[in-house]
């Protein structure tokens, strides 16, 4: 009866909400305060559970393809696909695709957890599988903020019943993966298990700058002939969209739609999860088909993780966090910047980092063609500076934020918005546009 | 609002002369937005009226036969000893280009490795090739931050640094400049980078080049003067420089 109301409920607050060209959720807010088990039950009563997909960089593309290779093997899957990976956002999604009943017509979801908010998920609902892709870091990081990140991951992983995977590469996350080897030695549960590089591609990888060991002086993790222990699928070859992985031991070539070296590996990690819950009974017993999966990977087309979608004044406002060189080029490699109007808001406060040096490794020549309509932040400057170097026509620079968004809103509204920004500046930010249009809260 | 001072949007003549910029080792050496040091000169370059040419030096390639400027930066641990065993090969040269005048500028890293040798915690030496008189023992304390420096040469110097080296300076090499915020070369001599002949040798990255076109400046006008024996200045100094400065300046360390 409860499954029913609150079905009901959500569904109305978001025909509602849909009317008033409202957040997409707004619903999933509603349904929470009226019925905070809502989430867990519907997931709860899924034949083979939620697997959760974690780190800090190419979630969405890897979400993708766990999803699209297990729809291909016949399983109908639940995702967030809204681009909200907040809770919320994910109950909202269930309540637009559950029966009124509050039955959801899947047998397994397959949903991406933003670090941040994956402590509020997992005290609702224990993920069955637990895939952990990567802690980004970017050298400059001081703030201790990576090392709060793995203890998220770690969590995630602590309140995960069933398989556990890591990146082997990783060593903040090989060290979670160890640790729960060793805390669950008598039972097996949750099982481990890794994806990783071949020694040849961990050489070339560029594990200096992004895989790299907690301390940016420990060249250890990149030490091509170092001994790692056993990753179920190994990233081994890379060529021209094509690569070879080690699957169980046997090499294994495929052609892949995917670009760039994140997703190449990632789609590592894609294989080894989709392969422990197909091997845990998911799919009617059937184990994983190499073969079959192998050829599903191959047609997953990339997409990268969007940022959080609002809407203001009727058309879609994306917020697009970039907290390091890395994601701030696939942010821009992953976005087309035209028929948008694009904002980029750059902090320094302590927890965005203090050093502006990383805006000079991120080529920005893709937006010489549409320009940027205003920057802000504290380091608006610098930022109008680095886009001046890369002849980036750049109409406004204020520095405070609540201006520059209200210039921003003025000036444009005739089609999409895009906000690249920092941490600090995204929080604000969020702030100052709850005060105008529908936005989820955070905590 | 775009300054376009100091962009030339044209490229010169292509009677206009040349000016050759080796970037040193930037497969090893780039991990402060170095490169933006590399960008930000070449566009100053043009701006000044020359054609630059940049030529990518790494490990185990010869230096060009023209050198008029030479950037260098920072890298991690690993990628130093590489560079180190490259640069003892390179010394003499680069001394003998030091000595006529080529103006270089050493970042972070390399401007540990221009100076006589690099000391680390467990007492290993990495030799350096000693065109500035300077060597640098590993720390305990990072010296990390905004940092503004008084120059004689540049004016008011801003950037940012991050090191644990302690560099000190030897009667050969005088400072790059004063530090009125920040930490410099040591936590004790107040003094930041070090100079020989036209050599500038400094830990600020940030990248140092886009917010202090006055360094540039020197160098082009070093580099000019050998090549094409004289140097008249024709670009301006841009508005969002100047903010961006003002900006920098007002941050916290």
């Amino acid at each position: 009866m409860r499954d029913l109301l609150s079905a009901l409920i959500g569904k109305a607050v978001r025909q509602v909400a849909r009317l008033r060209g409202g957040g997409s959720a707004l619903p999933g807010l509603v349904v929470d305060k009226i019925d905070p088990g809502f989430l867990a039950r519907v997931l709860g009563r899924l034949p083979y559970g939620v697997v959760a997909v974690s780190g800090t960089n190419g979630k969405t593309t890897t979400t993708k393809m766990i999803v699209e290779i297990l729809e291909a093997q016949g399983l109908r899957v639940f995702t967030n696909r809204t681009g909200s990976n907040f809770s919320r956002g994910v109950i909202a999604a269930a309540v637009q695709e559950c029966t009124v009943a509050g039955k959801l017509q899947a047998d397994i979801a397959v949903l991406e957890l933003d670090e941040a908010h994956a402590m509020y998920f997992i005290d609702r609902v224990r993920p069955r599988h637990t895939l952990l892709l990567n802690v980004l870091r970017d050298q400059l990081d001081r703030f201790g903020e990576i090392d709060t990140t793995a203890q998220l991951l770690r969590r995630i992983a602590e309140a995960t019943t069933d398989g556990v995977v890591v990146n082997r590469e990783d060593p903040l996350l090989e060290a979670i993966g160890a640790r729960i080897e060793a805390e669950v030695a008598g039972s097996g549960r949750p099982e481990l298990r890794r994806f990783g590089l071949s020694p040849a591609l961990r050489a070339t990888f560029p594990s200096d700058s992004d895989f790299h060991g907690a301390a940016a002086h420990d060249s250890a993790s990149a030490d091509p002939d170092s001994d790692r222990v056993f990753a179920d699928v190994v990233l081994a070859e890379i060529g021209d969209h094509e690569v070879v992985f080690e699957i169980d031991g046997d090499r294994h070539r495929t052609s892949l739609r995917l670009e760039g070296l994140y997703n190449t590996f990632n789609a590592a990690a894609a294989l080894a999860t989709v392969r422990m819950v197909l091997g845990s009974g998911a799919g009617g017993g059937r184990s994983a088909d190499t073969g079959a999966i192998l050829s599903a990977l191959s047609e997953v087309r990339p997409a990268f993780g969007r940022g959080e979608q609002l809407q203001l004044d009727g058309h879609p406002l994306e917020l697009v966090l970039v907290k390091n060189p890395a994601g701030f080029r696939l942010g821009l490699a992953s976005f087309d910047p035209e028929g948008v109007d694009t904002m980029i808001a750059i902090n320094d406060q302590y927890a965005d980092g203090r050093d502006m040096s990383w805006l000079w490794d991120v080529d920005f020549t893709s937006l010489q063609a549409s320009g940027v309509r205003t920057v802000s932040g504290t380091r608006a400057w610098d930022m109008a500076l680095r886009l001046e170097h890369d002849d980036v026509r750049v109409d406004r620079v204020l520095e405070d934020l609540a201006t520059a968004l209200r210039s921003f809103r003025a000036e444009t509204g005739e089609r999409p918005r895009r906000i690249y920004c920092t941490y600090t500046a995204m929080l604000e930010l969020r702030r100052e546009l709850a005060e105008i249009t529908e936005v989820e809260e955070i905590w | 609002m775009q300054a376009t001072t100091d962009q030339a949007t044209t490229e010169p003549a292509g009677s206009a002369p040349e000016l050759v910029i080796v970037d040193l080792y930037p497969r090893d050496m780039n991990i402060y937005g170095d490169r933006g040091n590399v960008l930000s000169l070449v566009r100053r370059v043009r701006a000044q009226g020359f054609v630059p040419r940049v030529v990518e030096v790494n490990p185990g390639d010869p230096l060009p036969d023209d050198v008029d400027i030479v950037l260098g930066g920072g890298g991690q641990d690993s990628g130093q000893g590489r560079v180190a065993k490259d640069l003892a090969v390179k010394r003499d040269e680069i001394h003998r280009l030091a000595a006529d005048g080529v103006p270089m500028l050493m970042v972070c890293g390399l401007y540990q490795l221009f100076g006589h040798r690099f000391i680390t915690h467990t007492g290993d030496e990495l030799r350096g090739i000693g065109v500035l008189d300077v060597e640098t023992r590993g720390g305990d304390v990072r010296m990390i931050g905004n940092i503004v420096l008084d120059t004689e040469e540049f004016g008011e110097v801003i950037g940012y640094e991050n090191h644990s080296g302690n560099t000190t300076l030897g009667p050969e090499s005088r400072p790059f400049g004063r530090v009125t915020q920040g930490a410099g070369n040591n936590p004790e001599d107040g003094v930041e980078g070090a100079r020989s002949h036209h050599v500038i040798g400094t830990y600020l990255h940030g990248s140092i080049l886009p917010k202090n076109p006055r360094v540039s400046d020197f160098l082009i006008a070093r580099a000019a003067e050998r090549r094409y024996g004289e140097f008249t200045p024709v670009a301006e100094i841009g508005d969002t420089v100047t903010r961006a400065r003002e900006s920098a300046k007002r941050r916290p360390r």
